[in-house]
């Protein structure tokens, strides 16, 4: 009976899945038609000159502007000097450069979302595609003292990091608080929602994969977890204290896989150092073993930094695809279907949001107690 | 390309929150909280060892109490037969006694009746033998007055005597 049961469940949810399809097919069947005159002049402007940039620039003052997908999505996924709010309404962000002459703090409203030059102390900027560049005497972009300025702005991801940061701060020392008030009892509220994650994290990763010596590497790894998990669910609140791509920023990746690096690589005990350098291997395979091993050392945080940023990215590129069907087809009967299939990669999202924090505390933890542990 | 490049400011913001919240979560969150896990855990498996202790010593009680229940029936029946045994002794003590007892008082009364009889019997001969010797004194003196009149008193004194 029970089997019977899930089984026609499971042709009910086919039957959805293949009518929205459908849905979906046909009308993009309607709409191509429509579509295939504008399809050339967008290819025209995608190949088109400056001037034709320029002239759209033109056309866009009169709200005729054309929609680029690729664009579009781009400029979502990218980090921004602004965090908007809505409509035309942008939170402006501190700018702060590093430039040979000291350093220059101003407010990113001063560039009017790109459209004025702010004169600094030391240097003319101009905001273009979100890249603060340094205008020469001559009003034309200064390429090379562009290079010589360093961005070290509160940007868009980083701010939403700090808001991140906060909430886990709160989170995690009030659950803190609680346990020095409810010493020996069972947990209550916020605790008992967080404790199985932790302990989760205890038993689960770092216990299996490092072994007896698992406590020395608890707060790097909780921290990793919690950090990537809030930042991958900030990450898919599509307003305001949300918003920003922060774990699928490759910079943040970047720093991740470098703690890890450096954690694993400074624990590493003699065993972890002889099995790179003084492998079982005839030693005339030396010339190829050690290099390889070498490789490995980096090659192991870097599978870990494009991971999280591939798969939070790409989980971003497709929603905002999918948004970006109302607007390519221009017509509303798209929307319930595209609402729908973001609905979906949403929830796909939030078990990614899970999934990736934990494959890359459960990666560090396997790397860290591969450096640790002991051959008899 | 800007995709896959990172920016220097977010590595160096990222890099100095990052370390950051690691300082700051290790010393308040998950010092506090890993060790009251910890603590906890201990504890439980404390209260379970004790408990597990605990239904042993009840286990090992609950025997003692019914082996010493079995004792203390074992026990009583012992000491009640031996009391049954003690009170057939001594009733059939007593009646073997009493019987005794009572044959002797028969035997005695028995004696006593006999003897009062003879003391009876004795006591008729003497009050015959007296009445005798008087009728024969009577006799004696009525024959010495007048013929006639002592055969007369003979004959109405043995009329007496038989009557008597």
């Amino acid at each position: 009976m029970d089997c019977n049961q899930v089984f026609v469940s499971k042709v009910k949810r086919l039957i959805v899945v293949f009518t929205l399809l459908i849905a979906f097919l046909s009308i993009k069947i309607d709409t191509f038609a429509q579509v295939d005159s504008a399809v050339v002049p967008v290819d025209s402007v995608v190949a088109g000159s400056a001037e034709a940039v320029s002239g759209e620039h033109g056309a866009a003052k009169h709200g005729e502007e054309k929609f680029e997908p690729t664009k579009v999505i781009m400029e979502h996924i990218a980090d921004s000097h602004m965090w908007h709010l809505w409509g035309h309404t942008s939170l402006p962000l501190p700018v702060i450069l590093y430039t040979a002459n000291g350093l220059e703090v101003f407010s990113s409203g001063n560039f009017h979302h790109g459209e004025h030059d702010y004169n600094g102390k030391y240097n003319n900027y101009r905001l273009e595609e979100d890249h603060i560049k340094v205008v020469g005497a001559d009003g034309k972009i200064d390429e090379e003292a562009s290079k010589s300025v360093l961005d070290f702005s509160i940007t868009k991801n980083v701010a939403a990091m700090f808001v991140a940061i906060f909430v886990i701060l709160v989170i995690f020392i009030s659950v803190a608080a609680s346990y020095r008030k409810r010493v020996g009892k069972a947990p209550k509220g916020l605790q008992s929602f967080m404790e199985p994650i932790i302990v989760f994290v205890r038993d689960d990763i770092a216990k299996p994969n490092i072994g007896h010596k698992y406590a020395k590497f608890m707060p790097y790894l909780l921290t990793t977890f919690f950090f990537i998990l809030f930042n991958n669910l900030f990450g898919l609140i599509p307003i305001f204290p949300g918003g920003a791509n922060v774990t699928g920023n490759i910079a943040l990746t970047f720093v991740m896989a470098l703690g890890t690096l450096i954690i694993v690589n400074i624990n590493g005990n003699k065993y972890y150092w002889k099995h790179i350098f003084k492998p079982d291997v005839p030693f005339w395979l030396y010339p190829i073993m050690i290099p390889v091993e070498l490789i490995g050392i980096i090659s192991k945080p870097f599978a870990l930094m494009v991971r999280l940023f591939a798969n939070i990215t790409a989980g971003h590129i497709i929603v905002l695809s999918l948004i970006s069907l109302i607007f390519i087809f221009e017509t509303l009967a798209i929307a319930p279907v595209s609402v729908a299939f973001v609905l979906f990669m949403d929830v796909l999202e939030l078990l990614v949001a899970f999934l990736q924090a934990f494959i890359f505390t459960l990666l560090t933890a396997l790397f860290i107690g591969m450096a640790v542990e002991e051959h008899h | 390309m800007e995709l896959v490049t990172p920016s220097i400011g977010l590595v160096f913001w990222t890099s100095i929150a990052f370390i950051l919240l690691l300082l700051l979560l290790r010393k308040f969150a998950w010092k506090p909280i890993l060790g009251a896990i910890h603590e906890r855990e201990q504890s439980i498996d404390e209260a379970l060892n004790k408990a597990e202790l605990a239904k042993q010593e009840m286990a090992r009680l609950t025997s003692q109490n019914q082996d010493l229940m079995q004792q203390a029936r074992a026990e009583r029946d012992e000491i009640l037969k031996e009391a049954k045994t003690l009170k057939d002794g001594i009733l059939n003590e007593a009646k073997k006694q009493a019987q005794v007892e009572g044959a002797k008082l028969i035997e005695k009364a028995k004696i006593e009746i006999e003897n009062q009889k003879k003391a009876a019997l004795a006591e008729v001969k003497d009050q015959v033998s007296s009445l005798s010797l008087e009728i024969a004194e009577r006799v004696l003196r009525t024959q010495l007055d007048d013929k006639a009149k002592q055969e007369t008193l003979v004959a109405n004194l043995l009329k007496d005597v038989e009557l008597n």
